[in-house]
């Protein structure tokens, strides 16, 4: 834009963006700090400077075996995104670039199931669980979790592919290029930041799901969410601790989120909104 | 132009994923709709009966269910409420020209990449203590009585948690709209003498409209799960203060072991989560032109 702005007005801009910010910003903030703290210290009253210790940190690992419910949740959410990209690639593939009439119809039959409530389908799926031994094991709750974020991943992996030109395809398909040459030679390079981005967002929300991930584990299977979720009473981890397990816990995803902010937009609304 | 040998092979390629969705969607409906016809308690599963329209009657006649309906909906409705007019207003000054745009805009929608019971338990333990909570230290030092919040204003609570974690997506979402605004209109705006107020209501806000309908609607869908945040902080009490409809249905069926009357409510979940979808499906489904 070419409106010239006045650093005056650009001060006041940033001071006040950056007191919302820091507010919104603060819950996590405190929870790093807290982490750093000794138990102690933890209930001693508002302070931002900790001792910098990291025995909260030794302290999970040793005391509740943080390592266990982290791999889990590494295991679950790349596992499930592996899994519904083997399944929504060649089914985005297919309708982006040989639609039929139905097509259409298929994509917003797909965006429905993304509507049914899961608790909806608590009584039968615990069951199903229960009967088969499912129940608390990793393998169960890999297929859960890719089932739930299927018509995310196909919808925007379709969104993707859609922007790949249709007149490459037609010159390849003129110099006797089969449909799985085409594939392999010409489109998976172009598809492949649209499927990363897809990935991304998949591991995500899987990373984050905290309904089934809490509904169908115990100990075994369980990740983070159920793990954070299981320390709810006041005498099950101390806050120092609890700070250094909910930081690790966040971390990871923290960081992969500020790298797929757009992607973000596009997958949640379904390309709704670019 | 397609041959009919691509025609097959793409048939091949969807199929999978059609098959996948269809056995996701129609068997486990299927069976919460047979069960919640049914006498079945996990404690006694050898007096498994047809029960007719008891469960719903049953559930119906609960005073906890009309409370928990009421609580689902004052809880989407007061996140939406925050929500939207928050997200609105810090995508509004985070459009402004500012020196560290991009450390304010990552700080901004990071709650929404925090796992719902470590936002819930952060806090509750942290924020809202009554004793050695943030909250509790500026109420002190403004002398007055710290605040219980869960044992006062159980919904409440859980509605600033929830709105902590959707503020960010809002934003965000608002803000990529904002910013595919036409500069050169803003600009046309101001030359011809239109106050900040009347360009953010003729010009801003039309043009955020179909963005702000989809933040509504996706919303929408999530908040009517709410589940960890609740069962992390006040396990829907006191009483069934902050009891929504996926905990009371979590209730019935996990921890009262009542197969059929978990399966009632899910179907009644169904029917108020299709309200929704109906209104989504046709916003979203415009766009596929």
């Amino acid at each position: 834009m070419a409106r010239a702005v006045t650093t005056r007005t650009k001060a006041i801009n940033t001071a006040v963006a950056w007191t919302v910010a820091l507010v919104i910003f603060f819950p996590i903030l405190y929870t790093i700090i807290t982490s750093l703290k000794t138990e102690s210290e933890a209930i001693a009253g508002f302070n931002l400077i900790p001792s910098f210790t990291i025995e909260s940190y030794i302290a999970v690992q040793t005391q509740n075996d943080y390592f266990k419910p982290f791999m889990n949740s590494v295991i679950l959410a790349i596992g499930s995104t592996i899994l519904a990209l083997i399944v929504g690639i060649p089914a985005a593939w297919a309708m982006a670039f040989s639609p039929t009439r139905r097509t259409k119809d298929i994509l917003m039959w797909m965006l429905s199931t993304k509507m049914m409530p899961a608790v909806a389908v608590l009584v039968p799926i615990y069951l199903i669980f229960l009967r088969t031994g499912l129940m608390d094991t990793r393998i169960g709750l890999t297929v859960m979790l890719m089932l739930i974020n299927l018509p995310i991943v196909i919808w925007m992996l379709y969104t993707y592919f859609r922007e790949i030109p249709g007149e490459i395809l037609e010159a390849a398909r003129m110099d006797g290029a089969s449909l799985w040459n085409e594939i392999v030679y010409i489109l998976t390079p172009m598809a492949i930041p649209g499927i990363a981005s897809t990935a991304l967002l998949n591991i995500i929300l899987a990373w984050n799901e905290s309904f089934w991930t809490i509904q169908l584990t115990t100990t075994n299977a369980a990740p983070l969410t159920a793990f954070i979720a299981s320390f709810s009473s006041p005498q099950g981890l101390f806050w120092a601790k609890l700070s250094a397990a909910s930081t690790l816990a966040i971390a990871p995803i923290l960081i992969m989120g500020w790298f797929s902010q757009k992607q973000l937009v596009r997958g949640l609304t379904f390309g709704a909104v670019k | 132009m397609a041959t009919r040998q691509t025609q097959s092979l793409a048939a091949i390629m969807r199929a999978p994923a059609i098959i996948l969705l269809l056995i996701w969607m129609v068997v486990p409906l299927g069976m919460t709709l047979y069960f919640s016809f049914l006498n079945y308690n996990l404690l006694n599963p050898a007096n498994t009966s047809w029960a007719g329209f008891f469960n719903y009657r049953y559930f119906y006649t609960d005073p906890a269910f009309f409370q928990s309906v009421w609580n689902t909906l004052v809880l989407v409705l007061g996140v939406l409420l925050i929500t939207v007019v928050g997200g609105i207003a810090i995508a509004l000054l985070i459009d402004q020209p500012m020196f560290g745009q991009g450390i304010v805009r990552i700080l901004v929608i990071s709650p929404f990449f925090v796992m719902p019971p470590v936002a819930a338990l952060v806090w509750k333990n942290m924020i809202m203590n009554p004793s050695y909570g943030v909250f509790a230290d500026i109420a002190h030092f403004f002398g007055v009585d710290p605040v219980d919040w869960f044992a006062q204003y159980p919904l409440f609570a859980i509605i600033i948690i929830v709105a902590w974690q959707w503020l960010p997506f809002a934003t965000l979402i608002l803000l990529t709209s904002l910013q595919s605004l036409d500069g050169e209109q803003k600009e046309a705006a101001e030359m011809d003498g239109a106050g900040f107020m009347s360009r953010f209501i003729y010009l801003t806000l039309p043009h955020m409209a179909r963005a702000i309908t989809v933040v509504i609607l996706i919303q929408t869908i999530f908040l009517l799960g709410v589940y960890a945040e609740i069962l992390v902080t006040t396990n829907g009490g006191p009483g069934y203060a902050s009891t929504n409809l996926v905990f009371l249905i979590y209730r019935a069926a996990r921890l009262n072991f009542d197969i059929g009357g978990g399966a009632a409510g899910g179907i009644i979940a169904v029917v108020l989560a299709n309200f929704v979808a109906f209104f989504l499906m046709r916003a979203v489904g415009k766009n596929l032109d």
